[in-house]
């Protein structure tokens, strides 16, 4: 596949950049990640089952939502600063399942078009600590390994099979 | 102390970016370096010593102190991990996307009958 994440996080800093391009118009792009609808359809890692306990999408809005797998629940919640369509989100995002309060993470998602009815879509990331942003880019890794990419082939295929009756 | 621990205090990346400059510097060069007492400063050899950041060799009266590059790769092989975890999750989003723009596509369809 041509589109590429590119994860930039420079050793000893406090922020981290994901790029990532798509083949639809930023509009689209935007709109997948403020209709919940739409949201809980990709956002979940594979496998867990995603919950939307509260969406205010507008700025100063709260949200609040659940991963679950195996009984287990896992909890994200934060503040939407500014939603500002269709280029721009700026927002806090914090891990309710911590031993401490404190480690909010302040997220800016930027959405720029591009020829051929593309867009990009650029994420700066940036935590309280270095400790923060290495502990979260460790924890991304660990959960990647026990996914495994099987899964994710059956889950894309079941995805394309529901493709006509949406 | 971990790798990445070590590397968040400023003091301690200037050494290092002052290594990987030179290659290797003698401790009595880096002390000079910097405003802060010589004993400041061996603390953060010290620590970047413990993180296995820097080796030092004993030249006479001289410590040398070099990089260590190795434990550096560990957050790049990280990045690397959760560039897939993300890719993961981007490529749900691709089809998605592709779902909507067919829904939206239809749509216009309908519009025109």
């Amino acid at each position: 596949m041509s589109n590429k994440t590119t994860v930039t996080a420079e050793p000893g800093k406090q922020e981290l950049f994901i790029t990532r391009e798509f083949d639809a118009p930023r509009e689209l792009v935007f709109k997948a990640h403020t209709d919940p609808e739409i949201y809980v359809q990709w956002v979940g890692p594979h496998g867990m089952k995603m919950t939307i306990e509260k969406w205010e999408c507008r700025d100063n809005g709260n949200y609040h939502f659940t991963h679950e797998r195996d009984g287990k629940t896992y909890a994200f919640f934060g503040v939407n600063h500014e939603i500002h369509a269709p280029e721009r989100i700026i927002g806090t995002f914090e891990f309710d399942g911590l031993p401490e309060r404190g480690h909010v993470i302040m997220g800016k998602t930027t959405f720029e078009d591009l020829p051929g009815g593309r867009s990009r879509l650029v994420h700066q990331s940036v935590f309280f600590s270095v400790a923060d942003r290495d502990g979260m880019i460790q924890s991304g890794m660990e959960r990647g390994v026990t996914d495994g990419y099987e899964k994710l082939d059956t889950l894309l295929s079941s995805h394309q099979k529901q493709e006509p009756g949406t | 102390m971990d790798t990445f621990t070590a590397l968040a205090e400023p003091t301690r990346r200037s050494i290092l970016e002052m290594l990987s400059t030179s290659g290797n510097l003698p401790a009595t060069d880096i002390y000079r370096k910097f405003k802060a007492s010589p004993p400041a400063i061996s603390q953060h050899l010290k620590v970047l010593r413990e993180a296995n950041l820097v080796r030092v060799e004993r030249r006479a009266q001289q410590r040398i102190y070099y990089i260590n590059p190795e434990p550096m790769k560990e957050l790049e092989k990280w990045v690397h991990q959760f560039s897939a975890k993300l890719e993961e999750r981007f490529q749900s989003l691709d089809t998605v996307l592709e779902i909507e723009k067919q829904r939206l596509l239809a749509n216009k369809e309908k519009e025109k009958k």
